[in-house]
């Protein structure tokens, strides 16, 4: 069973739908006793840092998601849900993350050419860095995937598998362990990002 | 690099697409939600579905509809029509739209534009404005093109995206329906004013007015037509071809 996180933040009607399209067993759930016995967790999120951070700890899910982390399940943040993995953000302010991942998420604004439009919204190609992740099994290099966000994932070099070019390469994934997450949409990438998230439910716990 | 969007619009009418569709393969030409997977599955980037019900009833039936499409499309959706508040937005968000597109709401209450962009971020907050000359200037027109609004076009786009809208449809009646290309200098006011994504509409004649709209306003993100990807003149996997042979970033 994949648990997807409920904490108030966001639609999860596609995401559920994606995970139905390709025959896994999904949940939605605030409850921590589903997420411990959950198989696989599914960290979602949109909107602003602060206010999902808030949520989140509010909900009190934060760290039952940490213990079952650090225990080994697979966990993947998409989005939102990618950053809140990072130990903080700079997103209006400075916020604390769940420091899963080493690094920090910055603005943007701050390392693209001036010209380009924020946030970076729309399909770009996916680059590999280093060894293929396993959720990328079923991808090639220059896949496209559907991005919407306005902040990255910065100083986290050693866990970027891949980037998206945007004037610079902006971190498009990230893993540590069986950390994962995603800054673009795969429940909006089409065949693509289904495949993502199948080579994710395949994944051997 | 990010690749050009090539988006159909569906009109759908209690349920039904509008100008029904024959596509090989297709069983039903008038169901939204065969032509909605007909299109995600042959490269389309997104999906705009505008809903012109006139009725309660109507209304419901396009709800239920987008629900069961949004089940089996995963790309980008976008819905428009009888927007006007935020109850609207959260209606056909709750049904699995990721962007909404607002006309004549705003039109009527240009907050609705900054209320929904609170809540549900300026990246679900789509404007589309249509617009015509009038006396030497763009003149924004409401109610589906039909009044003169006396507003002028571009500092009605730069108010709204001011107010959080995160992406610009600019539809030209100019060009509309005379498929002899898009509206390049309107296209290019627009791009000049705001620093959101700009989907081009109204124009398109086949598939070389996409390659010159794209090859003159490199700051253009999108193409959206109707008729002439639904009538099957352009198929869109010829299309996004020429354009990735054109050197036109393309997701193929």
């Amino acid at each position: 069973m994949i648990a997807i996180v409920d904490y108030g933040v966001g639609n999860l009607f596609s995401l559920t739908a994606s995970f139905r399209a390709i025959g896994a067993e999904v949940c939605v759930t605030s409850d921590a006793e589903a997420l411990r016995a959950a198989d696989k967790i599914i960290l979602p999120g949109v909107g602003a840092f602060e206010d999902a951070a808030k949520k989140f700890r509010a909900s009190g899910l934060s760290d039952v998601i940490c213990e079952e982390a650090k225990n080994g399940k697979p966990l993947l943040g998409i989005c939102l849900g990618m950053q809140l993995l990072f130990e903080k953000s700079f997103e209006y302010g400075e916020h604390k993350g769940l420091g899963l991942i080493p690094g920090n998420v910055r603005p943007i604004a701050d390392v693209i050419p001036k010209d380009l439009k924020i946030p970076h919204i729309g399909w770009n190609a996916l680059q590999m860095n280093g060894e293929k992740s396993p959720i990328f099994k079923y991808i090639n290099e220059g896949d496209c995937v559907y991005f919407v966000h306005s902040f990255y994932a910065a100083d986290c070099d050693g866990y970027v598998t891949t980037c998206a070019e945007y004037g610079v390469p902006l971190t498009a994934s990230v893993a540590k362990g069986n950390v994962y997450g995603c800054q673009f949409h795969p429940e909006k990438s089409g065949e693509v990002g289904l495949s993502i998230l199948r080579a994710f439910v395949e994944m051997e716990v | 690099m990010i690749t050009k969007r090539i988006i159909p619009c569906l009109d759908v009418r209690d349920g039904r697409v509008v100008k029904g569709v024959n596509f090989k393969g297709l069983a039903d030409v008038s169901s939204p939600i065969e032509l909605a997977k007909y299109y995600s599955e042959n490269g389309a980037d997104e999906l705009v579905f505008y809903d012109i019900t006139a009725s309660a009833e109507g209304r419901r039936l396009f709800t239920d509809i987008l629900t069961e499409t949004a089940k089996s499309v995963f790309i980008p959706l976008t819905v428009g029509g009888g927007i006007n508040t935020t109850d609207d937005f959260d209606r056909v968000l709750k049904c699995g739209a990721d962007k909404v597109s607002v006309n004549s709401g705003a039109i009527r209450n240009p907050n609705l534009i900054y209320e929904a962009a609170k809540l549900y971020g300026d990246q679900c907050v789509v404007l589309s404005a249509d617009v015509k000359r009038v006396d030497g200037e763009f003149r924004v027109f409401a109610k589906g093109g039909r009044e003169d609004t006396g507003m002028e076009a571009i500092s009605w786009i730069k108010k709204c995206v001011d107010l959080g809208a995160g992406e610009v449809v600019v539809n030209s009646i100019d060009t509309d329906g005379v498929k002899g290309g898009f509206d390049l200098p309107m296209l290019e006011a627009v791009c000049n004013a705001v620093n959101v994504p700009v989907i081009a509409s109204g124009g398109a004649g086949g598939i070389n007015d996409f390659i010159t709209l794209f090859n003159t306003l490199p700051r253009v993100d999108a193409g959206l037509a109707a008729s002439i990807f639904h009538f099957g003149e352009v198929a869109i996997s010829d299309l996004k071809n020429e354009m990735k042979r054109n050197g036109i970033p393309t997701r193929i």
